[in-house]
């Protein structure tokens, strides 16, 4: 086992999401909102490298709309995880949507889009399917959106269709062993008509991971807070309660480190 | 409350009325919609299980959540697994909305989830015609006797709202609630996601409202992890006369379920909402209703030893005004003349009840069903 990839020692971050040793997840879809002054992208390294850790067993399907593969190769390598030797494992499936745009309607028929966003279901099936078959099979397969309002930009700004889209995906998590973590932007929406993207992708999250800036700040020790709200959900053994945590955080070369606020000197 | 909005749901409807229909909104700031529908929707299976409600059996329309959670929530709250399937049909608007998975080549090697035969896909839901002929097909099952109903839920108004348009699905509703073969209809709506005129054309069209609001005024987290386990819950329902009672109450979620707390100051605070505003006073403080009970009114009977007497008009009289031909009743004890002797009349007033406040609201034909 290539040590590099243990499983780090439970941090506040996973404690707050439930997450074990495992790669599983008590939650189906969490939402990363994020905003310019704070990015997001780090919850999703941590999630990418939490899921390919060896004692997860886990697969990842990551669609890549921000940044090319190399861009991630490189930040996870520092983190300790190599995400070309996941890739050849099967284990991690990159679906490079970097120039992903959709026909404009109307041009190759009234439902263009629709089919354009079947035709990345389809992959995200594909991929999942090459999960399933992998040698060491089974195990959680970790679906990792970045980011949304990319998908809403190559949709031509139809939410609709972005949402319709998120909904399969979503359904996904209830007939397989599988989660959703999708990151969008908070500050972008500033009408009424279109933040209702962002309330529809809070109601359809389990979990809601928030970062902001400081309230005091810019801090050098400090790079921001997160604010995880746990919406709880069924288990086997009835309903988990509910559960709002704040923390800080400070983001490193190989990692993040969490902290409460003024346990940090 | 909620029992009136359970019994509601129970006792369905009379013939040539429309079926009840319950909309239960809630919002990002109080998220506990899915809970209160799953408490209406476990307690109307049980009485359907029970054989007390008019329904004799439940279609849900599952647009939110899979088949397999309710079954397993059904399971859960104690219906026994081999009766869910005959209590319950499941119309599964979730797993294939829009009919994608029949243009894509199914997952093959992966194990899906067992279908039972209680489950009928609907791959097309913004045919909402389609989606009232379904509802009416999969509930003919439960039509075995002769003037059978079966009740409707739908878990997410909201996602029909997503697909189809305001007028068509608020067209559904009425033609369920008008359906000779529907006892009862709910279901639930996020009001965030709508415009305001959206959430109040489904009011119209339903005969019972409820809103969850949260507790107190928006701060901070605390407040946040608070509205995750409490709400309050104002409920407009709306009677066949066409009145409109509004009531309120609280909800508590545990790990048990949802338990509904009464307010103690209720009645103070939906009469206070309900008056108009003038410049006296129509309600009195609790010190005045307590100095109002201290009164002793001149013509009530006190209580303290003396015969009770019963007004006579012409016995008031003073003695040399009589009319000697008069002959008094026997059943009339004869009154000494010292307590006449004032010359004046007395009323003795006994109040016929003290259970209820001279003012109250209540309507006492209320449960009559004429």
């Amino acid at each position: 086992m290539n040590p590099s990839l243990s499983p780090s020692v439970p941090n506040l971050l996973d404690e707050a999401l439930g997450l074990g040793r495992g790669g599983s997840a008590p939650w189906r879809v969490a939402l990363v909102q994020d905003c310019v002054e704070t990015s997001g992208a780090f919850l999703l390294h941590h999630f990418l490298k939490r899921a390919l850790s060896a004692e997860g067993a886990g697969a990842v399907v990551f669609l890549a709309l921000a940044h090319p593969f190399s861009h991630y190769d490189r930040v996870l390598r520092k983190m300790g995880c190599n995400l070309s030797l996941q890739r050849n494992k099967n284990k991690l499936h990159f679906i490079d949507l970097l120039n992903l745009e959709f026909p404009v309607a109307g041009q190759t028929g009234q439902n263009a889009l629709e089919v354009g966003f079947i035709g990345l279901y389809n992959k995200i099936l594909r991929s999942v399917e090459a999960s399933s078959l992998r040698d060491d099979k089974g195990g959680w397969i970790s679906i990792i959106i970045d980011d949304v309002s990319l998908l809403e930009i190559a949709a031509h700004g139809s939410v609709s269709h972005v949402l319709d889209f998120l909904q399969y995906c979503t359904t996904l998590t209830s007939e397989l062993d599988c989660s959703l973590v999708v990151l969008n932007h908070e500050d972008i929406y500033s009408s009424e008509e279109e933040i209702r993207l962002l309330s529809h992708l809070d109601y359809l999250s389990d979990v809601v991971i928030k970062t902001e800036p400081l309230a005091t700040g810019i801090a050098a020790d400090v790079h921001g807070q997160l604010t995880i709200i746990n919406k709880g959900v069924f288990t086997e053994c009835g309903r988990s309660m509910n559960k709002v945590h704040n923390f800080q955080f400070k983001v490193k070369d190989n990692g993040v480190d969490f902290f409460y606020p003024g346990s940090q000197f | 409350m909620a029992d009136s909005i359970s019994r509601s749901l129970r006792d369905g409807c009379l013939e040539g009325e429309h079926a009840p229909a319950l909309i239960i909104e809630d919002s990002l700031a109080t998220p506990l919609g899915p809970s209160v529908f799953d408490h209406f929707l476990a307690n109307l299976v049980s009485q359907i299980a029970a054989g007390k409600s008019q329904a004799s059996g439940l279609v849900i329309v599952a647009l939110n959540r899979s088949p397999s959670f309710y079954i397993d929530l059904l399971v859960r709250k104690g219906v026994e697994t081999l009766l869910v399937d005959k209590w319950i049909q499941i119309l599964d608007c979730y797993l294939d909305p829009l009919g994608w998975k029949n243009q894509v080549q199914p997952l093959e090697n992966v194990q899906k989830p067992i279908m039972k035969e209680t489950v009928v896909v609907f791959r097309n839901v913004r045919d909402i015609n389609k989606l009232l002929s379904l509802i009416h097909e999969v509930g003919k099952g439960f039509l075995g006797q002769d003037k059978a109903r079966f009740a409707v839920a739908i878990d997410l108004v909201s996602s029909l709202l997503r697909y189809a348009s305001l007028p068509s699905v608020a067209g559904l509703l009425n033609n369920l609630r008008s359906s000779d073969q529907i006892s009862s209809v709910f279901g639930l709506m996020h009001s965030d996601l709508h415009e305001p005129r959206v959430c109040m054309a489904l009011a119209y069209v339903s005969s019972m409202f409820a809103s969850l609001q949260p507790i107190g005024s928006p701060g901070n987290l605390q407040w946040l992890e608070k509205n995750y386990q409490k709400a309050r819950l104002h409920v407009r329902l709306k009677r066949r006369n066409g009145r409109v009672k509004l009531l309120e109450e609280e909800l508590h979620l545990d790990q048990a379920g949802i338990k509904f707390v009464a307010i103690a100051s209720e009645n103070a605070y939906v009469n206070k909402s309900l008056l108009p505003k003038v410049q006296f006073n129509l309600q009195l403080s609790d010190q005045e209703r307590v100095d109002r009970a201290k009164v002793i009114l001149p013509y009530e009977h006190q209580d303290n030893g003396e015969a009770i007497q019963i007004y006579d008009g012409r016995r008031s009289l003073p003695e040399t005004r009589r009319d000697p031909q008069l002959v008094l009743p026997l059943a009339v004890p004869a009154i000494p003349e010292t307590e006449t002797s004032s010359g004046k009349g007395e009323i003795h007033y006994i109040r016929d009840s003290d259970d209820e406040r001279p003012d109250s609201d209540e309507d006492p034909d209320d449960d009559l069903d004429i």
